[in-house]
């Protein structure tokens, strides 16, 4: 009895992780706000409305980084449409352009993570990486 | 019987007379001024090249130079594909043999030199409110950069847009040839906004819906809706709650510096070519263009299909 209530709770669990998983476009839309919260704060330090801080500061990259791991699973050919997305059908239509997009963002926020030493230099690497949003964007997102 | 065939051919007569009269292309020429400019301002003509967004369109696809202006990029509407043609100084594919006259026609007038009517995706609608003199200093700007070979391919329209002649009974219809007019009872930054936003920057362009024969709806003007172009739809950008209400102007500003919305949204598609350019502008510029966006009544555009977006 107990044993086969274990088996379905471990059912349950399984079950609500493949669910999660099964919203990609919420879930792509989870980790870009996410992008955007740091990008927001990295802008703060950037502009000085906020106290630079190094440790915050190399958060914001790991975000970055994290988030151009995840990110290119997050767009399976059953995601095209739905849940208000503006992914550009450009996605599927050139996903080797698309994936090769994160791996240059990835590439550059690792490198502005260790070119940043004070704020300064946090600066100059904060707008090379986001150099990123816009032309990854024009092409890969529609209006809204 | 024989009176009545009589009639309808005169009436016919009459028809096409009136229309060939109606859609001459003939340009009443806006400038005695032309022949007596000053020299023109290089620097300045950069600038409107970068605020008027020139590039965007006339950039060869393909390539990275933005400044390769040898044109091909297709635009697609309701009324078929066009193509961007080449504006690069070539003398025989571009604009090289060009006088400021033919220049003036062109983007004030929407007249090609040969005396055709040009289409409205060329936005001369809004090109109009450039004073000759800041027409000559873009050209210029545009005669300092590369002359590239080849013509764009030809427009793809069906009958009757594919004839050029019917662009004159639109522009009957629609064109509004004033020049720009300040406001003198607003300020000079609004002024030099409203300038940049309605006349180089052409933002009413996109961010309106059009009517059925592809004019502005001027009640809805920047209250944006679809995307003319395909997937999407273009932001409200009247101060609508839907639109920039809650935006402030040092916001604005920012949008056009670096493409991030205040919750640090990047812009994509086409906006995202457009902040290219803006951000070549200087922040005074982006604080007047804000100036002006700020002042425009809330007005809602065409209702969404779906619920509003974030």
């Amino acid at each position: 009895m107990i044993r086969s209530a274990f088996v379905v709770a471990g059912l349950l669990v399984g079950l609500t992780a493949v669910l999660a998983q099964s919203d990609p476009i919420a879930e792509r839309k989870t980790a870009m706000k996410a992008v955007g919260a740091a990008t927001g704060l990295g802008a703060k330090f950037a502009k000085g409305e906020e106290a630079y801080d190094a440790a915050k500061a190399q958060g914001i990259f790991k975000v970055y980084i994290d988030s151009a791991k995840k990110m290119p699973a997050l767009f399976p050919a059953t995601s095209k449409t739905g849940g208000e997305t503006t992914a550009a059908p450009k996605i599927w239509d050139d996903a080797a352009g698309f994936k090769a997009a994160f791996v240059k963002f990835e590439a550059d926020a690792t490198a502005a993570a260790a070119a940043t030493t004070d704020l300064a230099s946090f600066r100059t690497a904060f707008g090379n990486v986001t150099r990123n949003c816009g032309s990854c964007h024009e092409v890969y997102r529609i209006k809204r | 019987m024989r009176r009545l065939m009589v009639t309808f051919v005169l009436f016919v007569v009459l028809g096409l007379g009136g229309f060939l009269v109606l859609t001459d292309p003939r340009v009443v020429s806006p400038s005695p001024q032309i022949g007596a400019l000053d020299a023109p301002d290089v620097e300045n003509g950069k600038l409107l090249f970068a605020a008027g967004g020139c590039s965007s369109c006339h950039a060869r696809p393909g390539q990275d130079d933005k400044l390769n202006l040898g044109g091909g990029l297709a635009l697609g509407s309701p009324f078929g594909t066009f193509h961007a043609p080449n504006i690069s100084p070539h003398t025989r594919d571009g604009i090289g043999a060009w006088g400021v006259k033919d220049f003036v026609d062109a983007m004030a007038a929407g007249v090609s030199p040969s005396g055709q009517h040009y289409y409205p995706a060329f936005p001369y609608t809004s090109y109009r409110l450039m004073p000759p003199k800041a027409l000559a200093d873009l050209l210029a700007y545009i005669r300092t950069l590369a002359a590239v070979e080849g013509r764009a391919p030809a427009h793809e329209l069906p009958f009757p847009f594919n004839i050029r002649r019917v662009v004159g009974g639109w522009k009957l219809l629609f064109f509004d040839a004033t020049p720009f007019r300040p406001d003198p009872a607003k300020s000079e930054e609004w002024n030099r906004g409203a300038y940049l936003v309605n006349g180089p920057g052409h933002c009413a362009e996109c961010h309106s819906s059009r009517n059925g024969l592809g004019a502005i709806a001027q009640a809805t003007r920047f209250a944006g809706g679809p995307d003319p172009e395909g997937k999407g739809w273009v932001p409200n950008i009247t101060q609508a709650e839907s639109g920039l209400a809650k935006w402030s102007k040092g916001e604005i500003a920012e949008l056009l510096k670096s493409g991030f919305t205040p919750d640090y949204d990047s812009v994509g598609g086409t906006m995202a070519a457009v902040v290219r350019n803006t951000a070549q502008l200087s922040d005074a510029d982006r604080l007047a263009m804000a100036e002006y966006l700020k002042s425009l009544p809330a007005v809602q555009g065409p209702p969404r299909p779906a619920k509003a977006g974030s």
